[in-house]
């Protein structure tokens, strides 16, 4: 669990991420019997994140759930991967995905051959690390915003160090609309003294 | 807080009135008998300093730091809000009264998060702070946190009869607590109810009062004077952002130096289109209202 | 005999002025002692507290203490304005009248400034006011120039008065080229006090309901109601118990000067309610919480109503020339003005200004008993210091009391 330096509900949002992500990855390969082909140039899969971007932005891990992943070690590269719609039964059952679900489904975004990345539209893989190339992908706006600071929470210094957070940490990527949260409780009405 | 070393009418005042200040409780050669902070030399300020970090050292058993940090060159600092995030959970609210040291009873709130109807838009005749919800935000309402706006021409400066409240360099308006008479003069000024009074003794637990505190912002403050939001000065002129900002769960809340142009405030004027409250009351608020989406 | 010791003689002749009198004159004093009392016991408390004990909050800031400041700045200026009509229809007891009008003045402004030391958080750091040694914050502050206008009118009255009964008590007249000057400069200060206090409140663009340009005007024709009504109950007063001759033509004078006056003030006032109700904006709610409340909140709208039915019935007994000559319709009118003008200033102007506040809200002020009580003691501080001024006023003046030609022994009255 990463340090989430926020309160209460944030936090629990969090969690619940943590938690679908972490499933999400091994949903998609939860019927073996599609055919698959693995990748002929197994190096190019084995993306590394750029450390260096990370670091200007000092984003903090994605929110995986200890243990969770990576994500291959339930997903199995040697098993057939099933890329046809269907409800989910076996695992990831509570992912809810209200994310243009009409368009979209696990692979469109969890790569198949690699479970433990992304992969952007055209292909490319993209590391949970870098999850925000991902979301910038459709959320232009928001991604331009976010990289100046002006979209999502940002803590640190405002003529230094900024620590930003990525889509996820605030968004589920299944659903990633926000919820409702508790507010603090409301001020006391002034009160005459007799 | 420039110098103006010389004839002391500190002096002056202790030989003169002495006498007459008997029932004061909180009379000391430092916070009674001396000039505004802005006209005190540095020395002058070292004292001050000492004798409050004393007094806060017997009132709450630890140290509490005074710091007397100066506007940095080159920095307006600015705000802005974006309205379409803003959720309304008042973690702003309180996040300040922890950093701010404001009184918990009675309590004093300086961000107030108004909750507005939609289809009303910014309606301050029916707006309240008040609602009280299980969830928010709650279906057909959006929310408004309001606190000091910091105006480039502020009301409330001009009213001061004492010249007790100013701007400082980099835009913050701040109050002199040991020179405010406590008139509310300013209250009656501004246009946001961004002042507040201590109507009685402000009361903080030991545990929670923050330490780290500017002798112009969060230091706990005396009865009878008017208090505000200060864009968190203590910790903004050490490079921090606001603690409203740091808390905000959705975002919503973006600080910087107006001067940067790469800075955020800038990014949100060039992008965004922004509002201030109560334009036309010419007030020109250094504190941005956007909507984000 | 030089002056000095005829100054003494004069203060000491004071003295012993003050300190003889009937039951009804002791009866009236100590009263007046017991509720100083009571008002400065709740003062103390308010002092070890703060101003908790107000029912004054964040949201309506300002509210009795200031309201009646306001109300008494008017009074003071009203008092000394009485000076016009005495020159204009050269009135016999011209000195009379300028005397008592300075003396009520000097009596409201100690109220006044007794109104703002309670009214403030730090008194003791009153000397942030003081020029050359605070820092006013001129000329930007209209506190700060209202401080500088009521102090230097109060110290024009104090020597005009002083200088007046002073110069009769040594059995001589008053020099035209001093008291002209000076009488016709206390006029344009007296306009200038309750301007400049108008001005405090008109210069506050937050508060729409006081943003208006007619305020300053509407000031100045409720100063003309109140203020004279207190004249002319005292002129009555002054007639029965004392030697004083004021001929029932001064009276009436007078009483029709405030018809006059008290139709401008209802026109005013009849022009802003026009302006609110018939632009329906949202600066209406001040005016609605005025007189028709809002929701539930409608605890000033008794009273308002009551100001405003008192200002209009004394506004008819005065007009009517039978009226306004019979003393007990005349009284009456008198107090209903006093009191309905008394209302306005002091809840109607500064409450519904603050009522609904900035950000909409509506707290429901009422003044606390503690508010009540230290007011009620602040008046009578203004009533005895009134009292005790007339009392040594109005021998002088009648010539009762004279120094002993160059004897330098105690004054004598006849």
């Amino acid at each position: 669990m990463p340090t989430m330096p926020i309160s209460g509900s944030a936090r629990t949002w969090g969690t619940v991420v943590v938690f679908l992500l972490a499933h999400l990855a091994s949903a998609c390969a939860e019927s073996h019997a599609e055919p698959h082909s693995p990748h002929p140039d197994d190096d190019v899969l084995r993306y590394v994140p750029d450390a260096t971007a990370a670091n200007d932005l000092h984003l903090p891990p994605p929110p995986f759930t200890e243990g969770a992943f990576p994500c291959s070690d339930c997903h199995d590269p040697e098993l057939p991967v099933r890329t046809r719609r269907r409800e989910l039964k076996w695992a990831h059952k509570e992912i809810e995905l209200t994310h243009d679900e009409e368009h979209r489904w696990c692979l469109d975004c969890h790569d198949a051959e690699n479970r433990d990345v992304l992969h952007l539209a055209n292909g490319t893989p993209v590391a949970f690390e870098e999850s925000h190339l991902l979301c910038g992908q459709c959320h232009g706006d928001k991604h331009r915003d976010w990289r100046a600071g002006v979209h999502g929470r940002r803590t640190g210094s405002w003529n230094g160090e900024k620590s930003y957070l990525l889509c996820v940490h605030c968004h589920d990527a299944h659903s990633p609309a926000f919820e409702a949260i508790r507010p603090e409780p409301p001020p006391p009405r002034p009160r005459r003294t007799p | 807080m420039s110098c103006e070393p010389g004839l002391s009418r500190r002096d002056f005042m202790c030989a003169v009135a002495s006498c007459a200040v008997a029932a004061c409780t909180d009379v000391t050669h430092t916070s009674f008998f001396r000039d505004r902070l802005r006209e005190l030399s540095t020395a002058d300020i070292a004292a001050i300093v000492a004798d409050l970090e004393r007094e806060y050292r017997e009132r709450f058993g630890k140290e509490v730091t005074v710091g007397t940090e100066e506007a940095m060159d080159g920095v307006e600092f600015a705000y802005a809000l974006d309205l379409s995030r803003c959720v309304g959970c008042r973690r702003c609210e309180y996040a300040c009264i922890e950093e701010n040291n404001q009184s918990r009873d009675p309590e004093v709130h300086w961000i107030r998060v108004l909750e507005m109807d939609k289809d009303k838009g910014i309606d301050f005749a029916h707006a309240t702070p008040y609602y009280d919800a299980e969830e928010v935000p709650r279906p057909g309402h959006f929310y408004v946190p309001v606190a000091c706006q910091q105006c480039r021409n502020p009301p409330c400066v001009k009213t001061c009869p004492v010249g007790a409240t100013w701007q400082e360099p980099d835009g913050i308006t701040v109050i002199d607590y040991d020179w405010c008479i406590g008139c509310r003069c300013c209250m009656s000024a501004c246009p946001y109810g961004a002042r507040h009074y201590n109507w009685s003794e402000p009361e903080i637990p030991k545990d929670e009062v923050n330490t780290d505190t500017h002798i112009l912002g969060n230091r706990p403050r005396p009865r009878g004077v008017v208090e505000k939001c200060t864009f968190c000065i203590h910790r903004t002129r050490e490079g921090l952002y606001p603690a409203c900002v740091e808390v905000c769960p959705t975002g919503s809340r973006k600080f910087g130096n107006l001067l940067d142009p790469s800075g955020e405030i800038r990014y949100v004027l060039e992008n965004k289109r922004v509002f201030v409250l109560k334009a036309e009351l010419n007030t020109r608020p250094r504190f941005y209202y956007f909507y984000g989406v | 005999m030089s002056r000095r010791r005829l100054f003494l003689q004069f203060a000491l002749g004071s003295l012993r002025q003050v300190l003889r009198g009937n039951l009804l004159y002791w009866g009236w004093i100590v009263g007046l002692l017991v509720l100083v009392g009571v008002g400065a016991n709740a003062y103390l408390e308010q002092f070890r507290v703060g101003l908790i004990t107000t029912s004054m909050r964040d949201q309506v800031s300002w509210a009795f203490y200031i309201g009646n400041f306001t109300f008494l700045v008017g009074v003071a200026a009203a008092a000394v304005l009485l000076v016009i009509p005495a020159y204009v229809y050269h009135w016999k007891p011209i000195k009379e009248v300028v005397v008592l009008g300075e003396l009520l003045a000097i009596a409201a402004l100690v109220m006044c400034g007794l109104f703002v030391t309670v009214d403030i958080g730090h008194p003791e750091r009153f000397w942030h006011l003081i020029p050359g040694i605070g820092r006013l914050n001129l000329p930007s502050s209209l506190l700060s120039w209202d401080v500088i206008a009521l102090n230097g009118y109060l110290g024009l009255n104090l020597i005009i008065v002083t200088y007046m009964l002073f110069t009769l008590f040594r059995g001589k007249q008053p020099r035209k080229g001093i008291f002209t000057p000076l009488v016709l400069l206390s006029i344009p200060a007296a306009i200038g006090i309750h301007t400049v206090t108008a001005f405090l409140y008109n210069g506050v663009p937050a508060r729409p309901f006081w943003n208006s340009a007619i305020l300053a005007p509407r000031f100045l024709a409720s100063a003309f109601c109140s203020g004279p009504a207190v004249l002319l109950v005292l002129m009555q007063l002054l007639r029965r118990f004392t030697r004083f001759e004021i001929q029932d033509a001064a009276i009436w004078k007078v009483a029709e000067l405030m018809a006059y006056a008290m139709f401008v003030n209802l026109f005013l006032l009849g022009a802003e309610v026009f302006k609110e109700y018939y632009s329906n904006t949202e600066h209406l709610l001040h005016m609605q919480y005025m007189f028709t409340g809002i929701g539930e909140h409608t605890s000033i709208v008794p009273y308002m109503w009551f100001s405003v039915i008192a200002s209009v019935v004394a506004f008819v007994l005065f007009i009517i020339p039978w009226t306004r000559r019979n003393p007990w319709t005349l009284n009456l009118g008198c107090g209903l003005i006093y009191v309905g003008v008394y209302i306005e200033k002091g809840m109607g102007l500064v409450i519904p200004g603050l009522t609904p506040d900035t950000l909409g809200e509506i707290y429901e002020y009422f003044p606390s008993r503690s508010e009540i009580l230290i007011s009620v003691g602040i008046f009578s501080v203004g009533f005895l210091l009134f009292t005790l001024m007339v009392k040594v006023a109005v021998p002088i003046l009648l010539g009762e009391l004279r120094a002993r030609d160059a004897s330098g022994t105690a004054p004598t009255s006849s």
